[in-house]
């Protein structure tokens, strides 16, 4: 899957940079992959050369470049926004969100989203080669939230944006938009954060290392090595994939769709099939992730989740890394999400507010826990379209 | 649209340009005015959730939180004006928030229902129960107004705590009062406040 379609270097020597994106801009559009030459310093030393990024976009930008939303995934997301996914066949993650006329509207703005690094969808990872040609595997670098934001800085210089509009994201997405706005203040018009959190908590930290312990107790796992003879430690993706799951959700949302309903049969088996529908739920859910996932990604990716504590990037103090700030940001949360609960954004929203900055937060009524922001709630449409729209009061 | 009479007031006296924050905001009416017909750099503080999504989807810049424990966040100075428009009366407490205001802003509107207008009086004294009247439609039990105060207790409050008047407006339905009859004749006070020596 490397390396799909042209080559990009080939496109930056050609057309360095032109006035404006023109629609036969082959920077622009669906499943794009560029390799930047770039010297990426990473937060853990390491420089990361040349960085691969595969990336999509929607809309089109216009001739000043100033309407450009980029959103950020979240932990298991990937580029594939509102595209058709090429793994799975089904569609992007936020085709509800992001199309013409919807809240984040692409007949307005030019949507871009990019495979986070250290992700398995085409963007530099464990999974693709190293300098001498095999796949990095685990001598991939350690990379953090900031490290994904400059990664994607770079990508926006390559695509000719100085500023976004906007940076939007879920969850860890919601990490890389504070990240956006702490570390390129001046390149980022407004921040909209999502179920998210400026710190990961140690209970949040202790769930992903069960997923990183289950991955790695599967044999198949061989330290990482695992690309080359096609067996993958899926077993252990599988159960990560599960115990994370069910943080996603929550208790409420669990009764109301299982209860304690059998799967499947009339009563008890007293064995350890999966008897009741929660259990084949999250089997199936651990199972479909890893035709999608590369396991090491997970670590990876996890990782980078539990490094980030914002404060401490700035002193201890999470207002320093708003100050001066002209950011617009807006924060969303929901009610039932025990991953990054209310509390979380409202941290967020008072050092905003100790740094002067404009501010907006919100938190929605649902029952869906953490994952409320993938689903359908037209109070969540409704912010989104008012807080992206805010820029131009009639 | 029309804003309710002490919005109005308010509206009326915010000079064009400032920094605004509107504590208890409700569903943003006022911002929402003062952005457009002021130019205001408007910012809201609102308890209930509802309306702050209502808020923010009409494109304003507004934060779920309590007048009475969210406003120590916020730097001194950082706005010209904070407004809190009927919510007084239903903040634990109500002399604390008015010092946060100040602290925040230079200039602080503050307009609360009057507990101490006639009618209040008369059903009290001879009717022997809690008033519900149009402007306080709930009944004691159910009332989000936990402070009752009158003009006269907020006049000898501002006293106490050596905060200077730059403004004041008396108000029975949209007809003015004047001062010295307001403690017995209007229904809302609307005040423009000021730390002394700022």
């Amino acid at each position: 899957m490397l390396y799909g379609g042209h080559h990009p270097l080939a496109d930056m020597a050609a057309c360095p940079y032109p006035p404006a994106a023109m629609p036969d801009d082959a920077r622009f559009g669906l499943d794009r992959q560029v390799t930047l030459p770039a010297q990426l310093k990473l937060d853990c030393g390491q420089i990361l050369s040349p960085v691969t990024l595969a990336y999509e976009s929607y809309g089109s930008l216009n001739p000043d470049k100033s309407n450009a939303i980029l959103i950020c995934h979240a932990l298991t997301g990937d580029q594939h926004v509102a595209s058709t996914h090429p793994k799975t066949g089904k569609p992007g993650w936020w085709a509800r969100m992001v199309g013409p006329g919807k809240p984040i509207d692409t007949d307005r703005f030019c949507v871009i989203a990019a495979n986070a690094i250290g992700g398995c969808m085409g963007s530099s990872g464990p999974e693709t080669p190293a300098p001498d040609g095999a796949p990095w595997a685990m001598r991939f670098p350690v990379v953090t939230i900031a490290d994904m934001a400059r990664s994607q800085a770079l990508l926006m210089d390559h695509l000719g944006i100085e500023k976004l509009y906007a940076v939007v994201g879920g969850s860890m997405g919601g990490m890389q938009a504070l990240a956006w706005a702490a570390h390129f203040p001046t390149r980022v018009g407004a921040a909209l954060i999502i179920a998210s959190t400026a710190r990961h908590s140690a209970q949040n930290i202790a769930f992903h290392e069960v997923g990183r312990q289950a991955i790695m107790a599967d044999p198949h796992w061989r330290h990482g090595n695992y690309y080359e003879d096609g067996q993958a430690p899926d077993a252990g993706l599988a159960v990560a994939r599960m115990a994370a799951h069910i943080t996603y959700l929550s208790e409420h949302g669990l009764t109301e769709k299982f209860g304690r309903r059998l799967q499947g049969r009339d009563a008890k088996s007293f064995g350890f099939d999966a008897d009741f529908q929660v259990e084949s739920y999250l089997r199936h859910q651990g199972l479909s992730f890893t035709d999608r996932f590369d396991a090491n990604s997970y670590l990876y990716i996890t990782r980078a989740i539990d490094y980030f504590d914002l404060a401490e990037e700035f002193g201890g103090h999470l207002a320093h890394a708003f100050r001066g700030t002209r950011t617009r940001f807006c924060l969303v949360s929901f009610d039932s999400d025990w991953l990054y609960p209310t509390s979380d954004s409202r941290t967020i929203a008072h050092a905003l507010n100790a740094a002067g900055a404009e501010v907006s937060a919100v938190e929605l009524s649902s029952p869906f826990g953490h994952d409320a922001f993938f689903l359908d709630l037209p109070e969540f449409d409704r912010v989104v379209a008012g807080f992206l729209n805010m820029g131009a009061v009639g | 649209m029309l804003l309710r009479p002490d919005l109005a007031v308010i509206a009326d006296a915010v000079r064009a340009g400032s920094r605004v924050l509107d504590v208890g905001c409700g569903d943003g009416a006022l911002l929402d005015h003062l952005r457009r017909a002021k130019g205001v750099d408007a910012r809201g503080l609102e308890i209930d959730p509802a309306n702050v999504s209502a808020c923010v989807a009409r494109g304003l810049s507004v934060i779920q939180g309590d007048a009475d424990s969210d406003l120590t966040d916020y730097p001194h100075a950082a706005f010209d004006y904070a407004i809190l428009s009927q919510t007084l009366q239903t903040t634990k407490r109500p002399d604390l928030v008015v010092d946060s205001l100040l602290r925040i802003a230079r200039q602080a509107f503050v307009s609360f229902p009057n507990f101490a207008q006639w009618r209040i009086r008369l059903a009290l004294a001879f009717g022997g129960r809690m008033p519900v009247t149009r402007q306080l439609p709930a009944r004691w039990y159910d009332t989000p107004n936990i402070h009752h105060v009158t003009i006269d207790d907020f006049r000898s409050l501002l006293a106490e705590r050596d905060i200077a008047i730059d403004g004041q407006w008396f108000l029975s339905g949209e007809r003015r009062r004047s001062a010295a009859a307001a403690n017995l004749f209007a229904d809302h006070g609307v005040f423009l406040l000021r730390r002394n020596g700022e």
